[in-house]
């Protein structure tokens, strides 16, 4: 490895580093910013909501006091908050005293990861290859039609459009289940029916995402395409002889593929943000729709640790994508 | 020359194009909807228990009415404006806050410009929501004026990127070498010789910035976070959701919010389309 892939490699290491410093001293500061005792606010808050008449109150006091430590210096508690969370306390749900966060989150953790690689995935390559398409001269008509419906699609955010899929094939046409990600009836095993009881959950949740998204990443590697098509070595390629496939893929949209994975991640926070949305419209068992049900019932120690667990998250899947982009360009791995 | 005739030259050099002029066109229309609709509107209407609750679109209510009991289309004509509201005011704040980061960081350089760009960087990449669950869950009190500064907060750094870029690439144009020659001071060549250059890229980042805003305060809404005693689309949305009025069918519910955001969002997106062509002449060419 070269040094400047080297150096490239920790950079990229450095900037995920001070994503989870920046979003855990966010989620520390927040509530001791604010005026007033957090505890005291919190229990009037969960009080007020009056969802929870079964928890022990004190009880809840006491984590909060023992979690907070509001007792000792900002430093102090700051140091405490970071030791908390190498040791992966993150505190308890008071929706569900005594649970930890930690099983929660851990629970809902691998549906929301399966949802959104896969959408992600089919949503950026199908898009990427659309795109690509619609700057090619030689394309059909039929294809060039979809430009306005593909516009639609990435003005309109795509949680409103999982309202809409909801109505259509889950109260009209009846075929595909409206919520959940399997049967409330079914027990998880790992056989055929459940997995495929689970497929069927998570298409109409899927399709939301991919439509959304779909758009965007076809928007703009049509506009990518366009420049390098009209690079001199595009030219160059065509007038040694080389088939016109050839020349689509190895010349126009290897090229153009760099600046759409750049893309990818600048665009993963916002669709990360917008598949919590659709999880919750389609009450998806992911942190989504623990987020939602976390601020329904004021279970605060359950929304910071949703929140962590969403920025740590992407913070890796964007080092994972910066770990590819040297395979994709070689002037970086020299 | 009058505005009619830059108009005119204009469209001849296909400058302004036809998506400008659409987008435009439906954003203005939203807009005029929101300043005439409640002149032919009851007010009271949009509070609970006015109206007969669950009524399909009739002559009486031509957009129906809910399960609490309020008319669709009163609802519709006040909820827009504020929502529009938030979006325009997390725009100015955004873009403002966005212009001056972006400025210091590409005008001193430096430490400002490090600490600008890395902080800026860290919190594009990061999921916009999950902040501003953790502010919007700790606001005491939610209003649509502090739901539009609590989005505010997160919306700078696209225009930060951008000036600074911009600010960059224009300093080491020859006509700032020249007024920098001539003796005009950085001030000076600041206000003069580069803000009048940025002028597009500020109108350009203003419409992603209300875009991106109100986005983020519909999700926040939907989420349950919004100010629950006003009207806006979101909210209208998120009481649809709490009715499970998709699985009961009440499609005049859920449907004309919707279409009234898309109707936003494609506005805003167009004219952004369009904005490029008219302050980009290369691209008109392709």
């Amino acid at each position: 490895m070269s040094r400047e892939l080297v150096s490239y490699f920790a950079k990229r290491f450095g900037q995920l580093l001070l994503i989870v410093f920046i979003a855990v001293s966010v989620n520390f500061l927040i509530p001791r910013l604010l005026p007033g005792d957090p505890v005291q606010t919190a229990i009037a808050k969960l009080q007020a909501s009056g969802a929870q008449q079964s928890v022990d109150v004190q009880a809840v006091t006491n984590a909060y006091r023992a979690k907070y430590g509001l007792d000792q210096p900002m430093l102090a508690q700051y140091v405490n908050y970071w030791r908390d969370l190498f040791r992966l306390d993150l505190g308890v749900s008071f929706a569900n005293f005594p649970e930890t966060v930690t099983t929660k989150l851990l629970n809902a953790l691998p549906w929301s990861l399966g949802l959104l690689a896969v959408a992600t995935l089919v949503a950026f390559s199908v898009g990427s290859i659309l795109g690509a398409l619609l700057a090619w001269p030689g394309t059909g008509r039929g294809i060039r039609a979809l430009v306005p419906g593909l516009m639609v699609l990435t003005a309109v955010p795509f949680y409103l459009l999982a309202i809409i899929l909801i109505y259509l094939f889950a109260v009209i046409w009846k075929i595909l289940p409206p919520a959940g990600g399997m049967d409330t009836t079914r027990i998880a095993r790992l056989d055929i029916g459940t997995v495929l009881d689970v497929l069927r959950h998570a298409l109409l949740p899927l399709l939301a995402i991919i439509l959304g998204n779909v758009g965007f990443w076809a928007l703009g590697m049509r506009s990518q395409m366009v420049s390098v098509l009209g690079e001199d070595y595009i030219t160059f390629a065509e007038a040694k002889g080389l088939s016109a496939w050839r020349v689509f893929f190895w010349y126009g949209m290897r090229n153009a593929m760099l600046s759409q994975v750049t893309a990818l991640a600048l665009a993963m926070g916002s669709v990360l943000s917008g598949a919590v949305l659709v999880e919750v419209i389609f009450n998806y068992p992911g942190l989504g729709s623990l987020l939602y049900v976390a601020i329904r019932g004021q279970d605060y120690f359950v929304i910071q640790g949703v929140v962590l667990m969403l920025i740590v998250a992407l913070a890796g899947l964007l080092f994972i994508v910066d770990l590819i982009y040297p395979l994709l360009d070689p002037r970086i791995r020299r | 020359m009058s505005a009619f005739a830059k108009l005119r030259r204009g469209l001849v050099e296909r400058r302004i194009s036809g998506t400008l002029i659409l987008g435009l066109s439906i954003l203005l229309l939203i807009v005029l909807i929101s300043i005439i609709g409640p002149l032919f509107v009851d007010a009271h209407n949009a509070t609970v228990g006015a109206v007969t609750p669950r009524r399909p679109p009739s002559a009486q209510y031509y957009l129906g009415t809910d399960s609490q009991g309020r008319d669709m289309l009163t609802l519709l004509i006040y909820g827009t404006p504020n929502t529009l509201k938030m979006g325009l005011i997390a725009g100015f704040i955004g873009v403002g806050l966005g212009l001056v980061f972006g400025l210091l960081a590409g005008n001193f350089g430096g430490i400002v410009d490090a600490v600008i760009r890395i902080v800026a960087d860290a919190l594009l990449t990061v999921p916009a929501i999950a902040i501003l669950v953790i502010i919007a869950g700790n606001v005491d009190r939610m209003t649509t004026n502090v739901m539009a500064l609590v989005v505010a907060s997160l919306s700078w750094m696209f225009t930060t990127r951008t000036i600074r870029a911009q600010v960059l690439t224009i300093r080491e144009r020859s006509y700032v070498e020249v007024a920098r020659v001539n003796g005009e001071g950085a001030l000076e060549i600041l206000f003069r010789e580069i803000m009048p250059n940025l002028l597009p890229f500020i109108v350009a980042s203003f419409v992603g910035t209300v875009g991106s805003a109100i986005l983020a305060v519909i999700g926040l809404e939907a989420l349950g976070l919004g100010a629950l005693e006003e009207t806006t689309l979101g909210n209208t949305i998120y009481w649809s959701q709490q009715s499970a009025a998709v699985l009961r069918g009440y499609w005049w519910w859920w449907g004309p919010p919707i279409v009234v955001i898309a109707l936003i969002f494609l506005g805003l997106f167009l004219t952004s389309v369009g904005f490029d062509r008219f302050a980009n002449p290369k691209l008109s060419r392709r």
